[in-house]
């Protein structure tokens, strides 16, 4: 069986960072995974289908081709052990760089990711780096299934020992997921599934970013709403229809989830005064909350209106005919917006 | 293929991507009996030495001295839970002195007489058992992983450890102790099956005590164990577990197959759970004390059949036996005396071991932490200040 023969070309792709150039922020993930192959002989790319195929999003396109199948190989259909071996590969000093295939289904990987991942380094004393990423695609808006359209990052961000980031730009895609694969200890690394073809002009060299530090997308004086991953772009175009309403809003962009980076946050809201948090997971017990009530410790004697939450209802993923009535949208968060200038 | 490789199975597959099961002609197996025990003619080929295995029964001696010792510690307060693991002697001994020193160990939690025996201090590893810390030794030090308690969760662990080892093209054999609960777990089925896919050079080691807590082996395992290999493309066999001559031989012919890149093994060693699951436990109600006499008996004691084995080999006298009984007791004594002189460390080095490069909002929480138990301090003893 050739490897090669049923691999889509990727001669109109570029296959190196380099110079300006549009990407898409799939194509971002796979410079970074790419570079990180390149530069660091440790890491090592596995999962479920990112070898021949490169992935069901085709983010490990072309990889196992070019770095071969000891580098990048498919494994077995079993996320648990998927999860399980970046323990034991981390303890013999490799990088593993794994691909949950869907957000629901890094759930049968859950125990070792919480249980074992999370606390390696506590239980061997400090003496085991966890260097280990876990990409997972989340988030909804691709017309699909309940399973393929989750947003789960309150299990991750709940849990101690992991580092929880996710990007929305490719520029923050590359520069997040090369952090993340150079950073000793195991970061949840959440990839906004329904952007992955959304692109930007990206110049390289590009510097890894930090990965606990949010940046501001957008300055305005008014509110200031909160966003991460697939919800930053939804923030951005409430923010252009409300310029044009003669509200001005600030646009935060998380890109760490776990830590949470308070400090951008309080400075742009002891300046807005207002504050809305928008996520695709569900209002109850999502980020927000933990955003919400750090708002209101920090800043109680500054905000002008409570803090408000847009996310997803308290049901399973809606059917993808009605996915959009759940979404955060922009009626959605500038409705937020009225009501916190409306106090 | 000369040394240990991830090169999978499936490289060595036929045109239509079928593969023979390589279990057949398996030359450690036919070393045993059917009762799962080395043959005349499997000792003579394993030839073991009556100086290694005098050293297996000091080994076993002392850690069956230091189970009692961790029990007497448990029942006096000084630890808040023990897992005995009398009975286990000659499948942890025998299993842990037959990895080479350059191998690597990934232990269940009940795994104590392979620590004792990689050199790690005893006393330190009760540390745990007092509530001191989570990690008590550094596994590079001896090549043995942290007692890991979701049940069956470190043997994909030690698969990928082992994966590793193959692709560095080092060879090295990684042993993984489990009970045959973990034989029932997800993980175990799933990192047998990387195991056989990726030709991992890893061993597996059932301590089969044919009780997981309350529930009997009937009832926990369907078949055996070790039939179990062949559907994931390697050996396995059953053995004898009381025999320490028998684990020591056949674990170290397997660990020597796995370095020399033959792949998984599985070895289920038939031993039983004389003491409770641990000092939580009241196997009282749910067997006798006939049911657990029959596995007192020297029959399947490790400790009389490896003195028997001595004695059919003229190995034995009994100024070693009294010289073991002896290295035991001080063993024990010190074990005791290390225990209650440790320390526990400030409480703020929690938070110092959560990561390898913290984010300064945790350093942040450690130092909120830190200040309000100084404050705390600061106004003990003046009661009614809140």
């Amino acid at each position: 069986m050739s490897a090669t023969s049923t691999t889509p070309s990727t001669a109109t792709e570029p296959t190196t960072s380099q110079g300006t150039m549009q990407l898409t922020l799939g194509k971002a993930l796979n410079l970074a995974l790419h570079d990180a192959l390149r530069d660091d002989p440790r890491a090592l790319i596995f999962g479920e289908d990112v070898g021949r195929l490169g992935g069901v999003f085709r983010v490990t396109d072309g990889l196992q081709q070019e770095f071969g199948a000891r580098r990048v190989f498919d494994t077995p259909l079993a996320e648990s052990t998927i999860a399980g071996i970046c323990v034991g590969l981390a303890i013999k000093g490799f990088h593993p760089v794994a691909e949950m295939q869907f957000d629901a289904f890094s759930y049968p990987s859950f125990q070792q990711v919480t249980s074992n991942l999370a606390k390696y380094h506590t239980r061997t004393g400090g003496a085991c780096n966890m260097s280990v990423v876990i990409r997972i695609p989340y988030g909804g808006a691709i017309g699909a299934i309940e399973q393929h359209s989750e947003s789960p990052e309150t299990y991750y961000i709940h849990t101690a020992g992991l580092k929880v980031v996710t990007p929305a730009t490719p520029a923050d895609a590359y520069a997040l997921l090369t952090a993340a694969i150079r950073d000793p200890d195991p970061v949840i690394f959440l990839e906004p599934k329904a952007r992955y073809w959304q692109r930007q002009d990206v110049s390289f060299p590009l510097d890894p970013l930090p990965l606990d530090k949010a940046r501001i997308a957008r300055e305005g004086t008014d509110a200031t709403l909160i966003a991460y991953g697939p919800t930053v772009q939804t923030a951005l175009a409430a923010a252009e229809t409300a310029a044009g309403e003669g509200t001005s809003l600030e646009v935060v962009d998380l890109r760490s989830l776990a830590p949470l980076d308070m400090e951008t946050l309080t400075t742009s809201v002891r300046k807005t005064h207002r504050a809305v948090v928008l996520h695709e997971a569900p209002v109850f017990m999502g980020l927000g909350a933990e955003i919400a009530a750090r708002l209101m410790r920090d800043l109680f004697d500054t905000l002008a209106a409570p803090v408000e939450r847009i996310g997803a209802a308290s049901t399973p993923y809606p059917p993808s005919r009605v996915e959009k009535l759940f979404l955060p949208d922009v009626d959605r968060v500038l409705e937020a917006v009225d009501r916190s200038l409306a106090y | 293929m000369a040394r240990a490789t991830t090169t999978r199975a499936s490289e060595a597959a036929d045109a239509t991507g079928s593969r023979k099961s390589d279990n057949t002609n398996d030359p450690i197996a036919a070393l045993l009996s059917p009762e799962g025990a080395l043959t005349t003619e499997g000792e003579r080929i394993a030839a073991v030495a009556d100086e290694t295995l005098r050293d297996l029964y000091r080994w076993m001696v002392i850690s069956r001295r230091l189970d009692t010792e961790g029990l007497n510690l448990q029942r006096q307060g000084e630890l808040g839970l023990w897992g005995p693991y009398t009975g286990h002697e000659a499948a942890q001994v025998g299993a842990a002195c037959a990895m080479a020193s350059t191998d690597w160990i990934f232990p269940y939690y009940r795994d104590f007489a392979m620590a004792v025996c990689r050199g790690i201090d005893p006393g330190a590893i009760l540390t745990i058992f007092r509530g001191l810390t989570h990690g008590a030794w550094n596994p590079y030090d001896y090549r043995f992983g942290p007692f890991i308690i979701p049940v069956g969760t470190q043997i994909p662990h030690a698969v990928g450890f082992a994966m590793g080892c193959a692709l560095d093209g080092e060879p090295v054999a990684t042993l993984v102790g489990f009970g045959e609960g973990a034989t029932s777990t997800g993980d175990w089925h799933e990192a047998m099956n990387f195991a056989g896919v990726f030709h991992a050079p890893v061993v597996f080691l059932c301590e089969n005590n044919q009780w997981a807590i309350s529930v009997p082996m009937r009832e926990q395992v369907g078949g055996r164990v070790a039939d179990r290999a062949a559907g994931y493309g390697f050996p396995g066999v059953q053995v004898d577990g009381a025999d320490v001559l028998t684990v020591y031989a056949v674990v170290k012919a397997a660990a020597e197959r796995a370095r020399n890149g033959g792949g998984p093994y599985l070895v289920e060693a038939l031993t039983y759970r004389v003491g409770p699951h641990t000092t939580s436990d009241d196997p009282t109600r749910y067997r006798t004390k006939d049911d657990e006499a029959v596995w007192r008996a020297e029959a399947h004691d490790p400790l009389a059949r490896c003195a028997q084995r001595l004695r059919e080999r003229g190995a034995w006298d009994d100024e070693f036996a009294r010289n073991v009984e002896a290295e035991a007791e001080e063993r024990a004594a010190v074990m005791r005396r290390t225990l209650l002189a440790a320390t526990p460390d400030h409480p703020g080095a929690v938070f110092d071991l959560v990561f390898a490069n913290p984010p300064a909002t945790l350093m942040q929480e450690k130092a909120e932490f830190v200040a309000a138990l100084e404050s705390v301090d600061e106004t003990a003893g003046t009661e009614g200040t809140r």
